[in-house]
């Protein structure tokens, strides 16, 4: 098996999942394309050389349906030969598709390939794709389907994180990500979303509220009280019967906000790099995916790091960073706990409380990120991770070249 | 045609005409005789070119038809002998087939090319309003204060088989006939109305005239589902986002509500999921594969033996000694008017009988009066109770503190505290008014009946009869036979129960008799699990998720932790354990005698209280007694939970059976579900032996619990027995009155 590795990477801002959003007006296939004509300009393609682009997207329907990475392929001018997939690894298909396309480098199937992602919220909204989980009797009920928030509750509830807790840790990725966009740290890799003229759309992180404090996020109402007291509370103490009653201490302060945006991740065999006078950056060292129980749903990031460093034959403190989606505060909270990893090394530059989520994209967003931090401090290695809907994780283990 | 349940006419305009009556009921059901009739009455109306349109109606004063006959059903549910020859292929088609027969016929008389209207003078429920609901016009009743419709099916563990999971939901949309079909409840023809369940409202006696003119008028007639561009209201799930929702809140609603245990709910909503995203045909097959699916669970087979024709046969009196004549209560004196005696009070005035209502002053028996006051005037100010009604009740309560107003009484209930020598002086007192033939009565629900009879002059008309608390809210009567008790006053005292409407189940002596007995073993092994290291939150989730109405903790303090405390100490003096030394008794006297905790009553006991008397949560200082050893709670962990919650129940019903305190497996069945909730999707603890593990299955688990945990669990002789000789319950102790027991 050949390596893989990471010549490039670059994504969008994010901008509010709304209406009022910055990128509301771009479409889904245009940030997409953007991402692509951003990773061929930098680096000088000829596309011709790029075998496969896999896209993540988590509501493949509407604008986003049928197979959006072609379409974008096209859209942004590829060469035809250029394939394209669109996958759905819900919140790590962006992960997902730079496993995929660095998989498809190692075995040979391809020599290039781009992976990353993209997910416009504010223009098909998070559900749109339906689906039959929560709604086909037969599989909801034995699985004990509650809605992802109920299940971060759950998390706080069982391993003891208070309201003080997750707004702590929600203040404190404000104030990372706000340090990061102060120092330039995210420079080299944001690329400004233009309009349809040409011009710049947006250039920076939208979603942020770097002025968070305790005080004005302990003054949000709990989001999932509501639907915990519709039976969802009840149903998740039939899985964890442990748990007397669900305190719920997620709100829109310490959860990930909504938001648009893309990302592209290039990767490629040595021989090819050389070819096209590429200077690699990274190396991927080990991938990998698992299941874990459904109903907290959000408990898989401790379970496939612990995998993936077997894979790589390293341990917990071999990692010099680790990068964590944040869904909600509790997530990395319960994997810090668990894995005995101190916050120094986890999300130093803030996460999704601060940036925002964009589904399909924020694997490869992580990723990318990584890449950037690892040359800006010269550390080694870092691990990126997302928890996944329906009980799932995706790790990746990357290494500075 | 040869019809046996249907009268069948043809008028000069070719209109047809069903009459539904099947000979000898009072009630239409479909039986499988009035099945055939409907396919033979399709067919002819389908094929014969003179008829023009079709009428159903009922020939019954009491309405159209009640549904399924589930006297007919229940012997075929849960699944007969494999026809041994087949292929599974071919028993399933032949299963298939079997139970899509009435739908298939429905469906060929909805698209016959006729119009079909359906006058419905009274009750349609399940099966009936199916019946129904397959014609193209439905006219109503509006002036029969009885008339209902509903499909009940869920409430006995079956769903509807004849359509009603998929014409229902078409024509009144998911939201409104989803928990009309999970919970069974009735509606009244208004309500049809609005809903467009019926079409038209009119007088009892114009109903099928309406109908023949509608179907005059309306040659063309098809259903709303076969017209083109048919939606069903309010959207298809993956087709409309609020029908997507729907279906999700329908679901986490049904997990929260019923933890999964019964599988006629969950297969509704699959019926109604899955059937209305496709044409109505392949709804009707789906239907019917969820159908024979339900009908095969042991849940079924249990729920529908249990909750229907066990219950209905107990509460017309199967278990009376024959041979005597039907026992005029004209006056019934009860004697105590604390919380027992009251609501005894209240229920007797309720069904109509003169009540002597007496305590130690006018003042205390007067007192027990203000509860019927209270209980009447809540229900005539939420209308439930006229308030001429509501008075006429309350003149039948007659306070008194003297024994002289207890002269002339049928019966006596006694109701005072489970004191045996005050029991002893109020049986003589009374005795002493009482005709020869009159039944003293003890409301006990500990102390042996026939030590109590010991103080009667006439011991063979003395008898237990224990009422649950709160009285006007628990169906069940726990009726004792002592040692000289006569089958005379075990008749007139079974009248007596009926008349008050409740259900009586018969036991004979013994300490607390058996629903007490067997209820505490519930609690004790919750007790036991707390001292064991398991999170109180763990057994009382467990607790309710295994389908208990409470958690083993909030019995304990409902019931009062000194009162358990106590029966602790006495059971454990009772064996020879030294319960002041075990981790059990020391915690329990630390609770009671320490802290103060006493229960429910003191708003503190395993729980805090609110000031409602509802639990606000487990005590969270109870860890500082009790170290947690067991904090998280894997599915395995909770199936052996369950296991050892509802086994030792069941052991000790079995234990009962063995000690001849209860010798008929219904009584057995309705007494767990009724007196102390048992987990009713199993039917009751014998059904729950017989029907959900299987002896054999059974009698193992019991060993290994034994085994494990001591030998509270471990089976007797005649589990043994029966193990061996593979009998259920049902085979050992069949219910007095049926095939089986006169067999037996």
């Amino acid at each position: 098996m050949s390596e893989a590795y990471i010549y490039d990477a670059v994504r969008t801002p994010r901008g509010k999942g709304k209406k009022t959003g910055s990128l509301h007006e771009i479409t889904a296939l245009s940030l997409a394309t953007q991402s692509l004509q951003a990773i061929r300009d930098r680096n000088d393609l000829d596309t011709r050389s790029v075998d496969d682009v896999v896209l993540g997207c988590v509501s493949p329907v509407g604008e986003q349906g049928a197979d959006i990475a072609r379409i974008a392929v096209l859209n942004a001018d590829y060469a035809e030969t250029t394939a394209g997939v669109q996958i759905d690894r819900f919140c790590a298909s962006g992960l997902e598709a730079c496993n995929m396309a660095a998989a498809k480098v190692m075995t040979g199937e391809a020599d290039m390939a781009i992976g990353g992602g993209v997910e416009s919220m504010s223009r098909v909204p998070m559900g749109a794709s339906g689906g039959a989980w929560s709604t086909d009797p037969s599989v909801a009920l034995k699985t004990y389907f509650a809605p992802q928030g109920i299940g971060a509750d759950t998390i706080a509830t069982k391993y003891g994180f208070s309201r003080d807790d997750v707004d702590a840790y929600a203040v404190a990725s404000q104030q990372r990500a706000a340090k990061a966009w102060e120092e330039g740290r995210f420079r080299n890799s944001i690329i400004p979303v233009r309009d349809q003229m040409g011009g710049t759309q947006l250039d920076h992180d939208e979603h942020m509220r770097p002025d968070a404090t305790m005080q004005s996020l302990g003054a949000l109402n709990p989001s999932f009280a509501g639907m915990g007291g519709m039976g969802f509370d009840e149903i998740i103490k039939q899985r964890y019967p442990e748990l007397e009653k669900i305190d719920h201490v997620h709100h829109a302060g310490n959860s990930s906000g909504i938001v648009d945006g893309s990302a592209a991740v290039l990767f490629g065999s040595r021989e090819m790099g050389e070819k096209h006078s590429l200077k690699p950056r990274a190396r991927i060292r080990a991938m990998a995916s698992i299941g874990s129980e459904p109903g907290i749903m959000l408990t898989g990031p401790t379970y496939v790091a612990q995998k993936v460093l077997k894979k790589a034959g390293m341990e917990v403190g071999d990692i010099d960073l680790y990068e964590l989606n944040e869904a909600f505060a509790s997530v990395p909270m319960l994997m810090m706990q668990l894995l005995n990893i101190p916050h120094e090394k986890m999300n130093v530059n803030g996460g999704a409380i601060a940036f925002g989520h964009p589904l399909g994209a924020t694997g490869a967003m992580l990723l990318g990120t990584m890449v950037d931090e690892l040359e800006r401090t010269g550390k080694e290695t870092a691990l990126v991770t997302l928890c996944v809907g329906a009980g799932m994780g995706t790790a990746t283990i990357i290494e500075r070249i | 045609m040869n019809l046996e349940t249907f009268s069948f006419t043809i008028d000069d305009d070719g209109i047809a005409h069903a009459i539904f009556d099947v000979p000898g009921r009072s009630m239409n059901t479909l039986t499988g005789k009035a099945i055939g009739d409907i396919i033979a009455i399709t067919e002819e109306v389908a094929t014969n070119d003179s008829i023009k349109g079709l009428v159903i109606s009922s020939g019954k004063a009491s309405g159209f038809c009640a549904g399924a006959d589930l006297g007919e059903m229940g012997q075929s549910a849960g699944g007969g002998k494999p026809e041994s020859e087949m292929t599974e292929a071919e028993l399933k088609k032949l299963q298939f087939d079997r139970g899509f027969s009435l739908n298939k016929t429905l469906r060929e008389l909805e698209t016959c090319g006729k119009p079909i209207a359906v006058a419905l003078n009274g009750l349609a429920l399940g099966g009936g309003l199916e019946v129904a609901l397959a014609g193209h016009y439905r006219v109503a009743a509006n002036d029969n204060p009885k008339i209902q419709f509903g499909l009940p099916e869920a409430k006995i563990g079956l769903l509807p088989g004849a359509g009603g999971t998929q014409r229902l939901p078409r024509l009144v949309g998911m939201q409104e006939a989803l928990p009309l079909i999970l919970q069974g409840k009735s509606f009244t023809a208004e309500k049809a109305l609005t809903m467009g369940v019926v079409n038209e409202l009119a007088p009892g006696s114009e109903t099928v005239s309406r109908a023949k003119a509608w179907v005059k008028a309306n040659p063309d007639a098809k259903a709303p589902w076969d017209e083109k561009g048919f939606k069903v209201p309010g959207g298809v799930p993956h087709r409309s986002p609020g029908a997507g929702q729907v279906a999700t809140f329908s679901n986490a609603m049904l997990a929260a509500n019923s933890y999964g245990n019964y599988p006629a709910q969950k297969n509704i909503l699959s019926c109604v999921y899955e059937g209305i995203q496709v044409p109505i045909d392949a709804g009707l097959r789906i239907e019917t594969r969820y159908f024979i699916n339900t009908q095969q669970r042991p849940e079924a087979k249990a729920m529908i033996r249990s909750l229907f024709l066990s219950t209905q046969a107990l509460s017309k009196g199967a278990s009376r000694p024959a041979g005597f004549p039907k026992y005029q209560l004209n006056k019934v004196a009860v004697i105590g008017a604390g919380l027992m005696g009251a609501g005894i009070a209240y229920e007797q005035a309720k069904a109509g009988i003169e009540t002597v209502l007496v305590d130690t002053s006018p003042e205390n028996a007067d007192k027990g009066k203000d509860y019927a006051r209270k209980l009447v005037e809540k229900q005539v100010g939420r209308g439930k109770m006229a308030a001429d009604k509501g008075q006429a009740l309350l003149d039948r309560i007659h306070p008194t503190d003297s024994y002289d107003d207890v002269k002339g009484a049928d019966l006596v209930v006694e109701a005072v505290f489970e004191d045996p020598e005050l029991k002893a002086k109020i049986t003589q007192m009374a005795e002493a008014q009482l005709s020869e033939t009159a039944v003293m009565g003890s409301n006990t629900s500990t102390l042996p009946i026939t030590g109590l009879a010991g103080a009667s002059a006439r011991p063979e008309n003395f008898i237990g009869i224990h009422f649950f608390s709160p009285v006007e809210r628990m169906g069940l009567v726990e009726i004792i036979r002592g040692k000289d008790t006569s089958d005379e006053t075990l008749a007139k005292t079974i009248d007596y129960v009926l008349a008050i409407r409740k259900t009586p189940i018969v036991v004979n002596d013994s300490r607390g008799f058996y629903t007490s007995r067997c209820f505490g073993t519930y609690t004790q092994e919750g007790l036991a699990m707390l001292a064991e290291g398991i999170k109180p939150a763990i057994i009382e989730n467990v607790g309710r998720q295994s389908g208990m109405p409470m958690g083993p903790l909030e019995v304990s303090d409902s019931v009062g932790l000194d009162t358990a405390l106590k029966v602790g100490r006495q059971m454990a003096a009772a064996t020879g354990v030294d319960y002041s030394s075990n981790e059990l008794g020391q915690m329990m006297a630390w609770l009671v005698e320490d802290q103060g905790r006493v229960g429910r009553k003191a708003g503190k006991g395993f729980y805090d209280y609110n000031e409602k008397g509802k639990p606000d949560r487990l005590w969270p200082e109870l860890n500082t007694r009790v170290e947690v050893t067991v904090d998280e709670c894997p599915p395995a962990l909770k199936q052996e939970i369950k296991n050892r919650l509802l086994v030792r129940q069941a052991i000790e019903v079995a234990r009962c059976f063995e000690e001849g305190v209860i010798t008929d497996a219904r009584d057995g069945d309705i007494g767990s579900i009724l007196a102390w909730g048992f987990a009713p999707y199993t039917g009751g603890c014998c059904s729950y032996v017989d029907l959900i593990w299987g002896i054999e299955a059974f009698v193992a688990e019991a060993d290994r619990l034994a085994d494990t945990y001591g030998d509270r669990f471990r089976p007797g002789a005649l589990l043994r027995d029966m193990a061996a000789k593979g009998q259920g319950f049902y085979d050992r102790f069949p219910p007095a009155g049926t095939a089986a027991s006169q067999a037996a």
